[in-house]
């Protein structure tokens, strides 16, 4: 067992987990808590695949954007889960199952993939010419600007949205109060 | 011996790896026990500097204020924090009822961790660095931002309407304080051509890039402060507004933590500021004798860290209304209007052969000419509003 | 070194305990985090594929940074919905939001 193994083994074991507590937490802040974790563990995880670049994308905007927001919107909405008794619904059985059938069908499919014992090629290009190459990938007109752009227009008519979606009720015109 | 004082960093780590090799241990096992070392090594180091930070922060603040500080514990009273922190460890440790553990327990690890581990990137000699990453700008705006997450779970976890209040106005200045520096921090990176924070530093080569893009240098230093919560925007915590803000309900040690992050953090970003502007451990022979950049590097972020002190000491707090309405309305705006002005003169210094220093100096001046007028745009509008206000309430009070 | 196969089982565990969470759970905001952690499953897989079959390619990261993108709009614009549904209706369960059902 080399160091890297041990260590993406502890970490996925603890991605994992934390993931189970989000699922499985009464307690929404709690739950908030374990799901940064569980984010924290996968940029761990993108450290082990060689992409520094991508984990720390991965904590600028998921912990640090995201997390917050949900914590956030999880203590502006506190009133209404109190004394609410359970957390899952009545056919969480079916949920359960749904996931399991998921899982054995993944599995399945994943590990008759003829490139399952693949080990890692060396890396053709260290990682500071590949981020200016992915930088450079980003705005070519043959390669992919147009799906940069477009996430841009995305991220913000989704602003724009959020903006319009969360302003206050008494400050709309025209709107009657209720 | 003389291999040590020409550059003892590398020869004591040299001197350690063979020393472990000489028990027989593997090659990735001891460069990880090595690094692991020095982790603990930087951490420690930094966490036993914020006693000198507070000390020296005290001192002159007082001097600002025409008198003497703590001079009784000790020579120039050195160890008042010492005699400060030791008191804050033997306190009760009170956890108010209703509290949530988990959070509450959990946010001032993550205010630390989040400002000690800024100091994995930051060179400071050529040689004394943490770990030598690609995406070292990068990874200062995620982890700096870790500390919000801390500050809100504090507030959110206390079971306290004034700790709440204070947390959420904390985030919000923190969250949009964020933007403006993390645009600010683009710009050595474009001057430079790497986001590697070493790779900024050898940049520096000729001119600090204070010189080449001073507007980026001062946003940068005034978001930071705001980001930290220090004077002139500490509403976060001003004891005569809102009653110490998140951190009301913490006791002890808990709030030493908070104490010695904030202390550090303003340490930290005077030394982020001295690494990307101002030319980190650059200075005459640094690279050769590298104990001599260290010196370097420590003069520079003194002298940032006396500018911090100094504003401190100088300005009146600023209410929030005010300080979100100078993020978004003059500092985010001129922050973006600097890169697209940094990115042009860096194009036409290269293409057109024009002398590098004079072209970026002009670009800002240009800058800086834009954004006085907008000012000025602004404050005649808002005079003239308040003007019209004033007419139409005195028309009013003679027929009332 | 370190199989695919680990990767992928650990990317496909993932995202089966995140779909149970957006099946299972009854408040809204549950579901949204749950949601997160697919993401997150897809993501390591992207790269995960990127690194052991083509790492000089740029496809695997540029994907993966899109994804992120996507990702964060869409919370933002959920939550903002949860906030606006919580001020009309003082819940967040989603049970309780039905009135658009036959």
């Amino acid at each position: 067992m080399t160091i890297l193994q041990i260590i993406f083994l502890l970490t996925a074991f603890l991605t994992l987990l934390a993931a189970l507590r989000v699922v499985t937490s009464p307690s929404m802040v709690h739950a908030a808590l374990w799901l940064i974790l569980a984010l924290a563990g996968v940029a761990v995880v993108f450290i082990l695949l060689n992409a520094t670049f991508l984990a720390v994308v991965q904590v600028a905007v998921y912990i640090d954007a995201i997390a917050i927001m949900i914590i956030i919107v999880v203590m502006l909405t506190r009133g209404a889960v109190r004394g609410q008794g359970h957390t899952v619904s009545k056919t969480w059985w079916a949920a359960a199952l749904s996931a399991l059938v998921m899982l054995t069908g993944l599995l399945v499919m994943l590990l008759q993939a003829p490139v399952r014992g693949a080990l890692p090629p060396t890396l053709p290009l260290d990682q500071e010419a590949f981020l200016e190459r992915l930088g450079q990938a980003l705005v070519d007109v043959n390669q992919y600007i147009l799906p940069f752009e477009v996430a841009s227009v995305l991220l913000v008519a989704a602003m724009v949205g959020a903006i319009i979606v969360a302003w206050p009720l008494f400050v709309r015109r025209g709107e009657e109060e209720r | 011996m003389d291999s040590f004082w020409i550059d003892p960093f590398s020869f004591i780590g040299s001197q350690l790896a063979a020393w472990l090799t000489g028990l027989g241990l593997a090659e990735n096992w001891v460069s990880l026990i090595l690094q692991l070392v020095g982790a603990l090594a930087l951490g420690t180091a930094v966490l036993i500097l914020t006693f000198l930070l507070i000390w020296a922060e005290r001192k002159i603040v007082a001097r600002i204020q025409d008198r003497l500080g703590p001079n009784r514990v000790g020579p120039y009273g050195i160890f008042q924090t010492v005699a400060d922190l030791l008191k804050l460890v033997t306190k009760e440790l009170i956890t108010p009822e209703g509290a949530d553990l988990l959070p509450y327990n959990l946010a001032p690890l993550l205010a630390v961790m989040s400002v000690v581990g800024l100091w994995a990137v930051i060179p400071m000699a050529p040689t004394l660095l943490g770990a030598d990453i690609h995406v070292g700008v990068l990874y200062i705006v995620s982890v700096g931002s870790i500390g919000t997450l801390g500050i809100l779970l504090a507030g959110l976890s206390s079971n306290n309407k004034y700790a709440l209040l204070g947390a959420f106005r904390t985030v919000a200045l923190m969250i949009s304080y964020a933007v403006p520096m993390a645009l600010a921090l683009l710009v050595p990176v474009l001057l430079a051509g790497s986001m590697s924070m070493q790779e900024i530093v050898l940049a520096q080569k000729g001119l600090p890039f204070l010189l080449l893009a001073p507007v980026a240098a001062l946003i940068f230093f005034v978001s930071s402060i705001a980001e930290v919560g220090r004077a002139p925007f500490d509403l976060l915590e001003a004891e005569s507004e809102i009653v110490a803000g998140f951190h009301i309900e913490y006791s002890g040690l808990k709030f030493g933590m908070f104490f010695v992050a904030e202390f550090l953090h303003a340490f930290t970003i005077s030394a982020l500021t001295a690494v990307l502007f101002m030319g980190g451990w650059r200075g005459p022979w640094a690279e050769q004798y590298t104990a001599l950049g260290f010196l370097y590097f420590l003069v520079k972020t003194s002298l940032v860290y006396f500018v911090v002190i100094w504003i401190r000491g100088s300005f009146p707090r600023i209410r929030i209304d005010q300080m979100n309405a100078l993020n978004w309305k003059l500092i985010t705006p001129v922050a973006l209007a600097g890169l697209v002005v940094t990115a042009v003169a860096e194009k036409v210094a290269l293409e057109l052969g024009a002398p590098r220093l004079l072209t970026h100096l002009a670009g800002n001046a240009l800058l800086i000419f834009a954004a006085a007028a907008g000012l000025g745009a602004y404050a005649r509008a808002a005079r003239r509003r308040s003007e019209l206000l004033a007419k139409a309430s005195k028309a009013e009070a003679p027929a009332g | 070194m370190i199989p695919l196969s680990w990767f992928l089982i650990f990317a496909a565990l993932l995202f089966c305990v995140g779909l149970y969470g957006a099946l299972a759970r009854r408040n809204a905001i549950a579901i949204l985090m749950a949601i997160e952690l697919m993401l997150n499953a897809v993501n390591i897989n992207l790269v995960a594929f990127w690194r052991y079959l083509g790492p000089e390619a740029v496809s695997g990261q540029a994907f993966a940074l899109v994804v992120f993108a996507v990702a964060a709009s869409e919370a933002a614009v959920g939550l903002a919905l949860m906030i606006s549904i919580y001020r009309r209706r003082h819940t967040v369960a989603v049970e309780e939001i039905d009135m658009m059902k036959w």
